[in-house]
């Protein structure tokens, strides 16, 4: 896991690129004139504000990034039509649940990516991290993780569990390295 | 031809935005009544967004790709406000329907 990004000018080289886009977007043109104002937006907001952000991990295998997004967009897709049948069919046959997931992962930012990623894919939305940052004193670190999961038709939980894990979470450690 | 693609889009997009609304009216208890609109609704506005791209940028002068920041916006805003509803949900302890399994996975409040 690495905090610092190679160069100082550059504190968040994705969040800039982020920046540089949604600038392009919104004005909904490549002209030169806003291209070169999306470049120094990019390179200027994340410098002026990165004194009141907390540090997070770098994306450090963008590559691996990229693949990881495609597999969730399309899982997004399957999980649409696996819900929108769900919905349609018989409501008493569902099994709702809650089920535990332990957590490798122990950063914010990625366990937020996990938690978005779990509540747009098949029949789960994630409910709650434990253990609660309020019980929790200043610095100190859990021995332990979870995300709390509601599933719509609960089937089988330790395949569930697995599928999140190896699915979802182990990409996201690999990318984020930590 | 566009035409018809765009018709199709469209109504793809409004029957998965109506599936997510029936999964709002239909099922028994909260929890179970997210999973419409979180799911459903992402894919609709998706297809939905997608026809405006191909309708405006056949229709106007050069490619409109607005839409994109739309859904990404979606994309980023869906599971975080489902994930602050069913929070708070837990914390007003909504009884969930009773065969619900794993209820004591759910931890007491501090």
């Amino acid at each position: 896991m690495r905090l610092e990004a190679k160069f100082a000018w550059l504190p968040t080289p994705f969040l800039s690129l982020l920046l540089f886009s949604v600038w392009l977007l919104l004005n909904n043109s490549v002209s030169a004139g806003h291209i070169i104002l999306a470049t120094v937006l990019a390179i200027a907001i994340p410098l002026i504000t990165s004194p009141f952000r907390t540090k997070q991990p770098l994306v450090m295998k963008p590559g691996l990034a990229f693949r990881h997004l495609m597999l969730v967009l399309y899982d997004i897709i399957t999980a649409n039509v696996q819900v929108a049948i769900l919905i349609l069919g018989p409501t008493k046959k569902l099994t709702p649940g809650f089920v535990k997931v332990p957590l490798d992962i122990t950063r914010s930012m990625p366990i937020t990516i996990l938690a978005s990623t779990v509540s747009l894919t098949p029949g789960t939305v994630s409910a709650e991290v434990y253990p609660w940052s309020e019980s929790l004193k200043e610095d100190e670190e859990p021995e332990e993780r979870f995300l709390l999961i509601h599933v719509l038709n609960l089937e089988d939980e330790q395949a569930l569990i697995k599928t999140i894990k190896d699915r979802y979470e182990a990409p996201l450690k690999e990318i984020f390295q930590c | 031809m566009i035409e018809w693609i765009i018709s199709i889009l469209l109504l793809i997009g409004g029957g998965f935005v109506l599936v997510g609304s029936i999964g709002l009216v239909k099922m028994p208890d909260f929890f179970m009544r997210l999973h419409g609109p979180t799911k459903a609704t992402t894919l609709g506005m998706a297809s939905l967004l997608t026809a405006a791209i191909i309708f405006f940028s056949t229709t106007q002068a050069g490619v409109s790709m607005k839409e994109v920041l739309i859904s990404l916006f979606l994309l980023l805003t869906a599971p975080i406000s489902g994930y602050m509803m069913i929070k708070s949900a837990i914390h007003h302890k909504i009884e969930s329907i009773e065969r619900t399994t794993g209820k004591d996975n759910i931890e007491e409040d501090v």
